[in-house]
């Protein structure tokens, strides 16, 4: 590959957009060519300052209420004609539900456990990211990494592949998270890793939410009796859009 | 609700911080709920922040702030030297990124934000902004290239605009 040449591939390489060819092509250049070297390392130092300067503005709070109420959402219907003895029994149901509620709260110790959970999870995905420790099973194929996890939990996490939609399944581990032994799964967007962490869903444990921690996104969600938090630096609509990925799978 | 962050990220910057920014947001997420229809499948992303982004240059005209030359077209941007000037930038210099972010023009500045935040593809770029494909590579390389030469000139702090 000429230097011209790869001049103009640098930007396409530098946002992983070349094709796997292409991209070992101009490597093999990189490795003769100190220019090109510079200029990249350049390039890159500007992408660095960018993705790690806080720049993303997420929508306010305020903004996501009025865009909910101007929004038509599902109506309720009108309650006229319901007899009043029903109401009486609707209100008794929520008087004893309260009542449970209340008993059950005053009960057990209030922790503030969500966040403890989403700090666990993002530590063990920061302990992936040293080398050697991101995947047990490494491999794109669901049916290779989802027999893997038998026998070593006592689950079977759903292992779902979205390499159509940009998030190619990378492999598998067994992680242990706030003390408890989970499933990791290991998904690739573009140069970055993400870890969604899966366990059995209990009402008194299991991540929630979502947000930012020093730099990375979390995006938390249950669905049939698992509890999955992802974990990456990706954009946090990344994540979401990977959320939305997994709902939509059986 | 599903890409809200992303809208209003885009519109922020388009809008270069203006409060005006959170009703350009709304506006376009209830243009997006009544042409729902006309959304089938793909990627809802893209669908969405292209109809952010027309109606941040709707905004944009109507007040004035906007001159109708594409500048990516314009030919004045200087060719790349060799070696790049090597930038005195450390990561988190926040503020003097974002006072050069919001002297690019609005479409350097959208195709950086759409990339580097956003981390959208070539392809969701073109869709978003409704260009070629092939022609956003070298767009990305002259809006980075911008953005380092505003970097590397010293007033750009005080110049910028409030918040």
């Amino acid at each position: 590959m000429s230097c011209e040449l790869a001049q103009t591939r640098l930007h396409a390489y530098l946002d992983g957009e070349l094709d796997a060819a292409g991209s070992a092509d101009f490597n093999q250049h990189l490795q003769a060519c100190p220019i090109c070297s510079a200029a990249l390392a350049e390039e890159e130092k500007l992408r660095q300052a960018l993705q790690e300067s806080r720049l993303y503005s997420r929508a306010p709070a305020g903004l996501r209420l009025r865009v909910q109420e101007s929004l038509p959402g599902p109506r309720v219907e009108k309650a006229y004609g319901i007899a009043i003895w029903r109401w009486l029994a609707v209100a008794t149901v929520l008087f004893l539900a309260a009542a449970l509620g209340w008993r059950q709260l005053s009960l057990t110790e209030r922790k503030p456990y969500t966040d403890a959970a989403v700090v666990a999870a993002i530590d063990a995905h920061l302990r992936s990211l040293q080398p050697g420790h991101m995947m047990d099973v490494q491999s794109t194929d669901q049916h290779t990494v989802k027999p893997w996890f038998d026998g070593k939990l006592d689950f079977a996490p759903p292992v779902p592949d979205f390499a159509a939609n940009d998030f190619p399944l990378l492999g598998g581990r067994l992680d242990v998270v706030g003390g408890r032994a989970v499933a990791a799964l290991v998904y690739g967007r573009r140069k970055h890793f993400i870890s969604v962490f899966i366990e059995k869903a209990l009402p008194s444990s299991s991540w929630s939410g979502s947000g930012e921690m020093q730099g990375y996104h979390w995006e938390a969600w249950n669905k049939n009796g698992f509890s999955f938090c992802a974990v990456s630096d990706v954009s946090a609509s990344d994540l979401d859009q990977l959320k939305q990925f997994f709902l939509q799978t059986q | 609700m599903p890409h809200l962050d992303a809208a209003y990220n885009l519109a922020r910057w388009l809008l270069a911080g203006r409060t005006e920014a959170e009703d350009v947001t709304q506006d376009a997420m209830l243009r997006a709920y009544r042409f729902f229809n006309t959304f089938h499948s793909g990627d809802a992303r893209a669908w969405l922040l292209q109809i952010v982004r027309n109606c941040c240059y709707t905004w944009l005209q109507k007040n004035r702030n906007w001159l109708d030359v594409d500048e990516l077209d314009d030919a004045s941007v200087p060719r790349e030297k060799d070696t790049p000037e090597t930038l005195a930038i450390s990561v988190n210099d926040r503020e003097r990124l974002l006072g050069a972010l919001e002297q690019l023009s609005p479409h350097f500045r959208e195709i950086l934000v759409l990339r580097e935040l956003e981390g959208c593809s070539y392809k969701e770029i073109a869709a978003i902004t409704s260009r070629p494909m092939g022609t956003i590579m070298s767009a990305l390389a002259r809006a980075r290239q911008q953005l380092r030469a505003l970097l590397t000139k010293p007033a750009v702090k005080e110049a910028r605009l409030e918040l």
